[in-house]
């Protein structure tokens, strides 16, 4: 029996429904048309399925749809505004820090919510937090790199966008 | 991959959960963070034909000072722990256990309740909060009742919660100073499950000697355990380098711990030891007023 999934999704209110067993990241690919999140290992382990649900930083494979009922979901797609890319998604650009995609929007989420609760933080804390998420081609050099200029590029933006 | 079909509950209060753990009984599962039912779930491990999720009752949230005790709702996420003042003033231990337990997003939704009660020998929860006076408070069809943390875990993956009960609050003793505590935990990989981990709650007698000790063990048995003979050991007594030794042997000779993909059994003894003196030198350091992190310890 289906149940019904009211949620809003990178400011979007969507009305839909979904069988309990439906994890959100289904939800958001296939219901919602949503592709950006990626499933990964789909147990937990990888993080490529990260997304926000009410502000903190989840794995949408180890939440059913129906647990979002009423929240507020931002997906890798939120993160661009008006067609201009984030600066955490310019910054990963611009140090190359990604080689096959596949882990980037997990990457970019994780490095979204780490960003918005440590406006500075330092390498190890960066290391640490993204510890999360699993990528299998760049050895994370560059996404470090990447986020560390990723925190210079938002403290300007900020001052815009705020 | 997805779980087996079940039916879903979202029920606002524990009355409404323990009616319909009376009703479907063995073939409920109560869903509080989803981080280690979901993956069980996908795995077929685990098939509940009910799912009650408890996530909805705002009687289990949040986390409060009452008198000399720290008392956490079922529901209480492991980095909403690791966020409190109170916990890093007076209960770093469990700041320790909260920063270090599986990653960011795990820890945003994971529960100190569900972790309990989920009861894995190598859960970060169970043994952190074993070091110190911890009480689960359990509803059921006749009420409330309060047991010590020691007696709730009876085994690996195991505890005396009944078919129609469930966890409602967690209660810590907040440690008089000077005291400290320490959890250190050994993993293979960052995020992973402890290969060992030791929690150290001290506190100091003027002339530093250990007024109070608590050693617990996690992964090194199929439940967390005291390490007793340690703890008598030390007790009374202020910590030298030769006594610390003799402390470490013992932590290792009670340890029990399984060979399994994180280690062979000598390898989580020898661990045990050196874990042990690490986490004992933060605790003293920390009841004698200095900072000290424990991730790299």
């Amino acid at each position: 029996m289906k149940l019904p999934v009211n949620l809003s999704v990178n400011g979007q209110a969507y009305e839909e429904e979904a069988e309990p067993r439906t994890l959100l990241v289904h939800f958001l690919r296939e219901r919602l048309g949503l592709t950006g999140t990626h499933v990964g290992c789909v147990v937990g382990e990888c993080g490529a399925c990260s997304v926000m649900v009410d502000g903190a930083l989840v794995k949408s494979c180890l939440m059913l749809a129906v647990q979002a009922h009423g929240c507020e979901v931002t997906t890798v797609e939120g993160l661009a505004q008006r067609g201009k890319l984030h600066p955490i998604q310019e910054a990963f650009v611009h140090n190359f820090a990604m080689q096959c995609g596949f882990c980037t929007p997990g990457f970019l989420m994780a490095s979204h919510a780490l960003l918005e609760r440590t406006p500075n933080p330092t390498e190890e804390q960066i290391r640490q937090d993204l510890s999360s998420n699993l990528c299998m081609c760049t050895g994370y050099v560059q996404i470090v790199e990447a986020v560390k200029e990723a925190a210079s590029r938002l403290g300007e933006w900020r001052k815009t966008h705020t | 991959m997805y779980p087996a079909a079940f039916e879903y509950f979202a029920p606002g209060t524990v009355d409404e959960v323990l009616e319909l753990l009376a009703r479907h009984g063995e073939d409920a599962k109560i869903l509080a963070g989803g981080q280690s039912l979901i993956p069980m779930m996908k795995l077929r491990i685990a098939s509940p034909r009910f799912l009650i999720d408890v996530n909805r009752i705002a009687s289990l949230t949040g986390l409060r000072q009452e008198g000399d005790r720290l008392v956490m709702g079922a529901l209480c996420r492991h980095a909403e722990v690791g966020r409190s003042g109170l916990v890093r003033l007076r209960l770093p231990l469990m700041a320790d256990a909260a920063s270090q337990t599986a990653d960011v997003q795990v820890r945003n939704r994971g529960t100190v309740g569900g972790s309990l009660a989920h009861a894995d020998p190598a859960g970060d929860w169970p043994a952190a909060l074993l070091a110190l006076d911890t009480t689960v408070t359990i509803a059921g069809r006749d009420g409330l009742r309060t047991v010590p943390l020691s007696e709730f875990i009876v085994d690996a993956y195991t505890t005396q919660l009944g078919p129609i009960e469930m966890v409602t609050e967690i209660s810590v003793q907040l440690p008089k100073a000077p005291s400290g505590g320490a959890y250190v935990k050994f993993e293979k990989r960052a995020g992973d499950f402890a290969v060992a981990s030791v929690g150290v709650q001290v506190e100091l007698a003027e002339g530093g000697q250990c007024r109070s000790i608590a050693i617990s063990l996690g992964a090194l048995g199929a439940m967390p355990t005291r390490a007793r003979a340690a703890e008598a050991l030390l007790l009374g007594r202020a910590a030298s380098p030769e006594l610390l030794t003799e402390a470490g042997q013992l932590v290792q000779a009670e340890a029990q711990p399984f060979a399994d993909t994180r280690g062979s059994v000598e390898y989580k003894r020898h661990l045990a030891g050196i874990i042990f003196r690490r986490a004992f030198a933060a605790a003293v350091d920390r009841a004698l007023g200095r900072e000290v992190e424990t991730l790299h310890v």
